[in-house]
Order: structure tokens, then sequence, then C-alpha cells
């Protein structure tokens, strides 16, 4: 544990989870409200909105997260020239949040869209029988129900995104598995309990964070 | 609940009216999306003929996409075999009766779902070499890397795929003379893989697209090969990276409508136990995947 006794070293460990940390909490917020919007276009009555939505699963849920940041970063900034601001750790960590946002509605979407499934028939047909538009059964009626099922799924979904968003690293953020590697390389006597604080770090967080959310499911779930 | 017409009436005159203003209004929005892309695309002067060219040429497959698609196919089998092993013998070992099995299995399987797949590969990679002082085979840190965290998610598919077979199987099984590992082998395993046969091939996806991760310490897979040696020749990145994810998507469909095609054809057989029983609408979402930091994407 010698390393982490150099404040640098220290350093690198606590610059690198804080990527991790701010990362998961943008791309977490961007890919909800995408994902619920995705999931709504999916089982409206407009066809052209249907598509769009199912379209949108079907090309970033099967494309690698790499290549997607990798083309966030490639793509958008280098060739097209789209940037968001000037500081080029922050417009990677803007890239990045991008790309895990697009990434990652996919799944929130397709949570969703299960966890409408299993509203009963029942609710929806009642709320149409009063006299509710689409919106309105989806919003007041139906969502509200899908969503305290799939409370566990989303769990999963959120631990997933921040294990992916090592991922950023490789346009050049200094999140934790560069500063790892930056670490390993400097310090190679020292690479298991390097690895070990790293790795742990995530386990402590996520182990708990993944029971957590299993608990909650089964706290929130509809009792039928 | 199926989502077809159960949100919605069935559309009268006025519905179909209104469809109609929202498909005009939403598809011109979409249209002009595209424009935007479009015109953005040829601003940068991305659409030249000799950006897009390359793809017509066989060199360019047969010198960058095949091997990268070799590499990343090579490198997702291997694995993907590995795995599945590592899967039972861990399923398997966080099931048995034994305190000083079912304790170490069990921390190996959640030590692993809950660290990212890219730090492990950095330290197989990078810190590996400094403990064993020989150069690490950048395939085998790829691949051990895929078969340790996407063997340990399998081994909690499997663990709950076992917990999904009827209790009566295994009794009865007891009750004709089989012995603990029989049981297991002949009569709970083989009914958990048919019960997880979804969740099984998601993770079979998940790992085809890990390969990529490769890419990172330099594995000559799709994105190093078919991307950014093939860009670093022609500077046409964009053009590389649509042609690659194509790619991608091609081989996760074929892999998925398999999976579709296999889980009817064992459906028809009417064997394959419900996954958690009478609670079937949950499983529908999540098949019994337990708590712990296994997400996975």
């Amino acid at each position: 544990m010698d390393v982490f006794s150099d404040p640098l070293n220290r350093d690198v460990y606590i610059t690198g989870f804080l990527w991790i940390l701010k990362l998961t909490l943008a791309g977490g917020a961007g890919a909800l409200v995408l994902g619920v919007v995705l999931a709504a276009m999916r089982v409206s009555p407009i066809p052209v909105l249907r598509g769009f939505g199912t379209a949108w699963v079907n090309i970033f849920r099967n494309t690698p997260l790499t290549l997607i940041i990798f083309f966030c970063y490639f793509g958008l900034f280098s060739t097209l020239g789209f940037s968001v601001v000037d500081d080029i750790d922050l417009n990677n960590f803007w890239l990045g949040t991008i790309g895990l946002s697009v990434y990652t509605a996919a799944f929130v979407c397709e949570a969703i869209r299960s966890g409408i499934n299993t509203v009963p028939a029942g609710q929806a047909e009642a709320a149409r029988a009063v006299g509710m538009t689409f919106l309105q059964t989806l919003t007041i009626i139906v969502l509200p129900q899908a969503g305290r099922a799939v409370i566990a799924p989303l769990g999963s979904i959120l631990i997933a995104l921040c294990k992916n968003s090592t991922i950023v690293g490789t346009i050049g953020l200094m999140e934790s598995s560069n500063a790892m590697k930056e670490l390993i390389n400097a310090n190679g006597n020292a690479v298991v309990p390097i690895f070990l604080v790293f790795a742990g770090t995530f386990a402590i967080v996520l182990i708990p964070t993944g029971y957590a959310f299993g608990w909650l499911a089964n706290r929130l779930a509809v009792k039928r | 609940m199926s989502t077809d017409a159960v949100l919605y009436d069935h559309p009268g005159p006025k519905a179909k009216a209104r469809n109609l203003v929202l498909t005009i209004v939403f598809g011109i929005a979409l249209l002009g999306l595209l424009y935007w892309i479009y015109s953005r695309f040829d601003e940068e002067g991305q659409w030249a003929g000799s950006l897009w060219k390359p793809f017509t040429e066989g060199s360019t497959w047969t010198d960058y996409i095949l091997p990268g698609l070799k590499g990343t196919l090579q490198a997702a089998a291997v694995a993907m075999v590995l795995s599945l092993a590592f899967g039972i013998i861990f399923a398997v070992g966080r099931l048995s009766d034994h305190w000083w099995v079912r304790v170490p299995a069990g921390v190996v399987v959640e030590f692993f779902r809950a660290v990212p797949l890219l730090l492990l590969m950095f330290f197989i990679f990078f810190g590996v070499p400094f403990l064993t002082e020989q150069p690490m085979s950048i395939f085998w840190a790829v691949v051990i890397g895929l078969t340790l965290y996407n063997g340990s998610v399998l081994a909690e598919a499997f663990r709950a795929g076992v917990y999904s077979v009827p209790r009566g199987q295994s009794e009865a099984a007891y009750a004709i003379g089989m012995r603990k590992g029989q049981v297991m082998t002949h009569i709970l395993i083989p009914q958990a893989a048919r019960a997880m046969l979804p969740v099984i091939v998601s993770q079979l996806v998940v790992l085809v697209k890990d390969t990529a991760l490769g890419y990172i310490i330099s594995y000559s897979e799709l994105i190093q090969l078919g991307v950014n040696n093939l860009s670093a020749n022609y500077g046409n990145v964009l053009q590389a990276a649509i042609v690659a994810a194509v790619i991608y998507i091609v081989v996760n469909t074929i892999l998925t409508t398999f999976a579709g095609w296999l889980s009817r054809r064992t459906r028809r057989k009417g064997r394959a136990p419900r996954a958690a029983g009478a609670t079937t609408q949950q499983a529908t979402i999540e098949p019994g995947l337990g708590g712990g930091g296994g997400g996975t994407l």
C-alpha cells in the first residue's frame, strides 16, 4: 500500500474515480430521459415513431460501446467539428457522456418496454374506458406501475453504466482504468495492490448497490 | 399485456386524422434530422467518393476488414467456450454443499462481476507481465479478461436456472438413486441451460461486443484493423466506423435470430421449465439474476 501514501498517486486515484462518478451521473441522467422517450415512442400509435425507436434500439444495442465512443471522438469531434466546450478534458467528458447516453438509452428503453408488458391489460383498458388519451394512459396509469417493476433491471443497467464509463478512457480521459495503467507502469513492484485497490473500489461500491436495488425492487413491487 | 392496440383505442375517423397529422409532423422532423446529418457530412466533405470508394475494392476487405473480423470472431469464439465452462463450474461450485467450495466460488463470481472488464484487461496485459516477468500474449489477455467477466455473469445465470428447475426433478433423481454429481449433470444443468437460454445468448452478444475492448490494448480486431489502420491509410475514420458498426450489427443480429429460433425450437417440445415459476411476468424482465454488482450490457 506504499504506492497510495504518495499524495501524487492518491490524486491520480481520486481524479480517476471522480471522472467515473461524473460520467455515471451525467450518462445515467441522459440515458434515463432518452430511454423513457424511446420507450414511449415504441408503444405509440404513430408508425414513424415506432420505427424510429426500433431502429435506435437495434443499432445502438448491437454496436460495441468502444466503437460508439470512438465515433463520438473521431467522428463527431475530429471530423465533423462538433465540440461542446473548449477545455479538452471537459470536452472529452461530454463526448463520452453522449456516447454512454445513446448506448445505454437503448437498454433503458427495452427494460421499460418489458416493464410495460408486466402491467395487466385491464389497467390500460380501464383507463381507456374512462376516456383517457394515449398519453394520459401511458403517463398516469401504465408508466408509474411499469416503473416499479423495472427498478431491478434499471439498477443493473446503472451498474453496467458505471463499469462501462471506464471505456471513455479510450479517448484520453484519465478515468480509473487509465489511472490504474499509469500507476502500474510507474510502480512495477506493486502491481497486485494497485489492481486490488482499483478493482476493490468498484466491488465495494457496486456489489452493495446491486443488493440495494434488489431490496428496493422487492419493497416497491406492485403486489398482484 | 401486449402493447399493440391496448394502450390506445382502434382509431376512429378523428383519431385517424390526428395520427396522420402527427405522422406527417414527426416524419418531417425525422427527415429534417437526417438532412441535418447529411448537410453536416456535406460541409466537411465527407461524401467525397474517395472516402467511400475503398469499400468497393477487394484489397480493403482482404487486408483490413476481414482479418479484423477474424480476430474479433476468434477471440469471441474461444472466450465463449471458456466462459461457458467457467460459468458451469462456478455455478456448480456456488451450489455446493461444502462451505469451503461455496464461499470462494461466490467471492470469485461476485468480484469479477463487479469489476469493469477494461480494468481487468489492463491488469492482465500491463500488470501481469511484471509478476511473471514474461510478455503477455495480447490474444490471451483479451480472452482471459472476457472469460473471467462473462464466465462470472454466466455462472449467475446458470445458478438462477438451476433454482428455476422444479424441486420434484432433483427429488425424483435422488429417489431413483442418482448421486449428487449425476443429478447436477444429468438433470439440473441441461434444464437450467434451456430455461436460461435467452440470458445466455444475450450474454454471448455482450461478449462479442466486448471483444472491441481489445482495441484499447491494441489487439488486432475489427476496430483496430478495420477502422484505425484503414483510416490511417485513406483518412476516412467516419466511413470506416460506420462500416464496422454495420458488421457488428449484422453479426449480433445473426446471433440473436439464432437464439430466437433455438428457443422456439426448444419450447415446442414443451419441456423447458418456466424461469422463476409462477411469476413469469417478472421473469420476462430479468430471469432471476440476483443482486450484486453484476449489471451487464
